[in-house]
């Protein structure tokens, strides 16, 4: 656990919509919000079921509210639930000092089913963002929660791995007692065990 | 269980800036809710909803933003407080009513909050509700941040019983869908009991009748309120000043753009030479205020979104007391240094505050923000909109348009409000050739299906959702009844106002409580009008489109054809499949079949992907939501689909 961070600490949930982005952001910040910080989280969604990318902005501070909208260049971590949205998302607001966190399972844009463009290989996608930040790791985490039964707690697997990165100031405490409170007592099990499963693929890395 | 009644007074929550208003509502002592969904404003009251049996309150989902702000009026009328929400365009629809509420005024304290699209994130529009304030002649207030959504939704129901009129407060995307740690209030003791009086003197304000006559008299006593308004805005704490006494810029901001200008001032180092008059209350403005602080500055900077409301609003009080503080250099829309359209954020801010002082400033180096724009462009591709996996609309529309070509008369479809919009795009074929306002579809079908007498011999046809259809389609298709224009309206019944989060409407057996409500029959509505009504299933292809060539070979008169599937993402189908679809890789013969890749290049599912290792289709199991219409599509039957076990 880290608890000096710098402030505003900025940090960017993306992906796809109906990846369970807006949940994850929720639930970091609401554990951020324990720890005694001020958190605001900017969400664009709307449309964004429909196919769009999905992006949340949080800030962390000691101090005040900042605005819902990070600028260009000041993401210290970026958490991408799909690989060409870390990409996106990188280039529009990290740094060579950006922290790049990506899932590496696709989810086609609809030009590229139809063959009017190309989805980047891996390989590409790992290159690329090699030449945009100096920190970029990757784990299958939708492939990951499909062994737990359900694809959509890969957005947990990557929260349980951003806390493996030690860059924020909570703890598996903090994510057990959020998740709680947030979903029925059945899922609870297999939230934590998707938590521990993203921080222990991480530590592997 | 929910914060908004749960939550201390006193203590800190993590919350949404439309529960801040939600629970602002609450600390007033609000007793009715009204609004009709629509993005970014549909949590108030969604959340209100879900606590009002428990908090004593009634709040419903109204048919349209007029009727709503009429419900919420009558409890005002009947000394209690309400509060109508909606979104930007909702304002156009209730303004009428609104025109003449400002006019006879009110009782009870009554908030009308439109939550505005700036950038049009979940909009088709762009539209401004704050100039409805000043044209209406009612006050408008606006928060810059989560704690003063609630302290001035809180704040606004005393003032609007002050001064007994309707107030405006007008939220944005990015307070209303962005979250921030908002300190609560107490929670009042008992609710108001309703009354209506109407029996005292005729001008009397608080027992007389609710008229908007003798207008004469009326109009003068409400351009007196508003300045009485302006007199209680001119010491108000909701108009902040920070910076130095004698700022070289003085930046007048509003709403979520004060957050962008502080982040601009700070991320800029300029807390010595820049001064920020962050104004809460923005109509009428209080000119005294502006005369002090325009006094000390040089050059004055607007940061607002998204038409120049303050810009053009200050400048013309600034023109009256220009000689007693001296010629200012005004930046802002009118001379390009902030974007007249779209959305604003830090950069913009940055951007502008950086050029008028003069001062550099570079988010990332210039040879990295080259390429990260390269490496975007080249492997980012921009998502286009499309329908959900499972999404009747795709089915609807693959319908539509084949029953067009057949038809081989050039015939179209007017476009209206909802997921379907998306009609017009590729995800829907380019089915819809019109878009523009609730119920404007069904409009345009009935005046263009009186144009066979100039010659036009295109079908007419147009599309409706369920809750679209009791909003605004009703007096369009009336009218077309009427006229007997030659139309058919497609009702795209996805059982729920579907876009903004499955709200109820009038054709379903539940209200926003969650109580009992009489559901009304859309066939039978339009059978009484005298339309030809037919019903199917859209996941049904064949079946459908040989219904729908029938209605159209008809010609004559104005059809219904009712398209009933529900939303793949409605409470009742998310997670559910109909069938397990697969792709046989023995049959899908590729790009040797002949099909052109009709799966794939024209059905653009998001779950029926196109292997490019293997040349064939493949279904992507994680986003697959088991509609099975993909195997319809298929020429070479090599989409299977099996039955699935129900959960």
């Amino acid at each position: 656990m880290n608890d000096s961070i710098k402030d505003p600490f900025n940090i960017i949930i993306t992906g796809v919509g109906g990846q369970g982005n807006v949940m994850a952001s929720r639930i970091l910040g609401a554990m951020l919000s324990r720890r005694g910080y001020r958190v605001t989280i900017g969400e664009t969604f709307g449309v964004s079921q429909r196919g769009g990318s999905v992006m949340s902005h949080l800030r962390i501070s000691k101090k005040s509210a900042w605005s819902p909208q990070i600028p260009r260049g000041k993401a210290d971590v970026i958490v991408a639930l799909e690989p060409i949205e870390a990409i996106r998302t990188t280039a529009a607001y990290g740094s060579p000092e950006s922290k790049v966190l990506a899932n590496t399972r696709p989810i086609y844009p609809v030009q590229v089913i139809a063959g009017e463009t190309e989805y980047p290989s891996q390989e590409t996608i790992e290159e690329s963002l090699g030449r945009l930040v100096r920190w970029a790791k990757f784990l299958n985490a939708t492939g990951e929660a499909l062994l737990l039964g359900n694809a959509i707690l890969g957005n947990v697997i990557m929260i349980g791995a951003l806390s493996a990165m030690e860059a924020l100031p909570f703890t598996r405490a903090d994510f057990e007692s959020v998740i709680t409170g947030s979903v029925t007592a059945d899922k609870i099990g297999v939230n934590m065990q998707a938590f521990d499963r993203g921080a222990a693929l991480l530590k592997k890395q | 269980m929910s914060v908004l009644t749960n939550g201390k007074s006193g203590e800190e929550y993590l919350v949404m800036g439309n529960d801040a208003i939600a629970r602002g509502a609450l600390e007033a002592g609000v007793s009715v809710a009204a609004g009709y969904p629509g993005t970014p404003s549909s949590e108030i009251i969604e959340n209100l909803a879900r606590i009002a049996p428990d908090a004593g309150l009634y709040v419903e989902w109204s048919v349209n933003e007029k009727v709503a702000l009429e419900v919420a009026a009558a409890a005002s009328f009947a000394g209690l407080r309400s509060i109508c929400t909606m979104k930007q365009n909702g304002v156009n629809v209730a303004s009428d009513f609104l025109l003449h509420l400002g006019i006879s005024g009110t009782r009870g304290g009554m908030v009308i909050v439109p939550c505005d699209d700036p950038g049009a994130l979940s909009s088709i529009n762009e539209g401004e509700s704050r100039h409805f304030a000043r044209l209406l002649e009612i006050p408008l207030i606006e928060p810059g941040d989560f704690q003063e959504a609630l302290e001035m939704t809180r704040w606004a129901f005393d003032l609007s019983e002050e001064l007994r009129m309707p107030v405006m407060m007008r939220s944005v995307t990015r307070l209303s869908h962005a979250s921030g740690n908002v300190r609560f209030g107490p929670l009042p003791g008992a609710a108001r009991s309703a009354r209506f009086e109407y029996d005292g003197p005729f001008l009397d304000p608080l027992t007389g009748p609710m008229v908007t006559m003798p207008v004469p008299v009326r109009h003068k006593n409400q351009q007196e309120k508003i300045r009485k308004a302006e007199a209680i805005f001119e010491t108000s704490p909701f108009n902040t000043y920070e910076g130095p006494e004698q700022p070289e810029v003085l930046i007048i901001t509003c709403s979520a753009c004060s957050l962008y200008s502080r982040e601009a001032v700070k991320e800029l180092g300029l807390g010595e030479r820049a001064g920020i008059l962050k104004l809460g209350t923005t109509w009428p403005l209080p000119k005294k205020l502006l005369k002090s602080r325009l006094a000390a500055a040089e050059k004055i900077l607007f940061v607002e979104e998204v038409l120049p409301f303050l810009e053009e609003n200050v400048m013309a009080a600034a023109a009256g007391f220009m000689g007693e503080t001296g010629l200012k250099r005004f930046y802002g829309k009118a001379d390009g240094t902030i974007p007249e359209s779209g959305e604003l954020n830090p950069d913009i801010v940055i951007a502008a505050l950086a050029k008028i002082t003069g001062t550099q400033y570079e988010p990332v180096a210039h040879e990295y923000a080259r390429t990260a724009q390269e490496i975007a462009s080249k492997h980012a591709t921009v998502r286009d909109l499309t329908f959900c996996p499972g999404c009747p609309h795709r089915a609807s529309f693959w319908i539509i348009h084949n029953v067009l070509e057949l038809d081989n008369r050039k015939g179209f479809v007017c476009g209206d409000i909802g997921c379907y919009t998306l009609g017009l795009l590729p995800c829907g074929f380019g089915t819809l050739k019109t878009s523009h306002s609730m119920g404007s579809g069904t409009g345009l079908a009935s005046g263009f299906g009186q144009l066979r007498r100039f010659g036009m011999e295109q079908p007419v046809l147009t599309v409706s959702g369920d809750s679209t259809f009791f909003h605004a389609v009703i007096p369009a298709m009336v009218n077309a009844a009427h006229h007997g224009s030659d139309i058919i309206l497609a009702l795209l019944d996805n059982a729920g106002t579907a876009m903004t989060g499955f709200q109820s409407h009038p054709g379903m057996p539940v209200n926003a409580q969650g109580e009992g409500a009489v559901p009304l029959d859309i066939s039978e509505i339009c059978r009484s009008l005298g339309a030809a009504v037919e019903t199917s299933d859209p996941f049904d292809l064949e079946g459908t489109e040989r219904k729908f060539l029938a209605l159209l070979e008809r010609g004559k008169g104005t059809r219904v054809m009712v398209l009933k599937q529900p939303c793949a993402l409605s409470p009742e189908r998310k997670g559910k499949k109909l069938y397990e679809v697969r792709v046989d890789p023995a049959k899908c013969l590729g790009d040797d079949c002949g099909c052109g890749r009709i799966c794939t290049r024209v059905f653009r599912c998001p779950a029926l992907v196109w292997d490019r290792d293997a040349g064939r289709a493949r279904v992507d199991e994680v986003l697959c939501a088991g509609c099975g219409v993909c195997s319809s599509v298929c020429t070479n039957g090599a989409i299977l689909r099996e039955e699935a076990a129900q959960k």
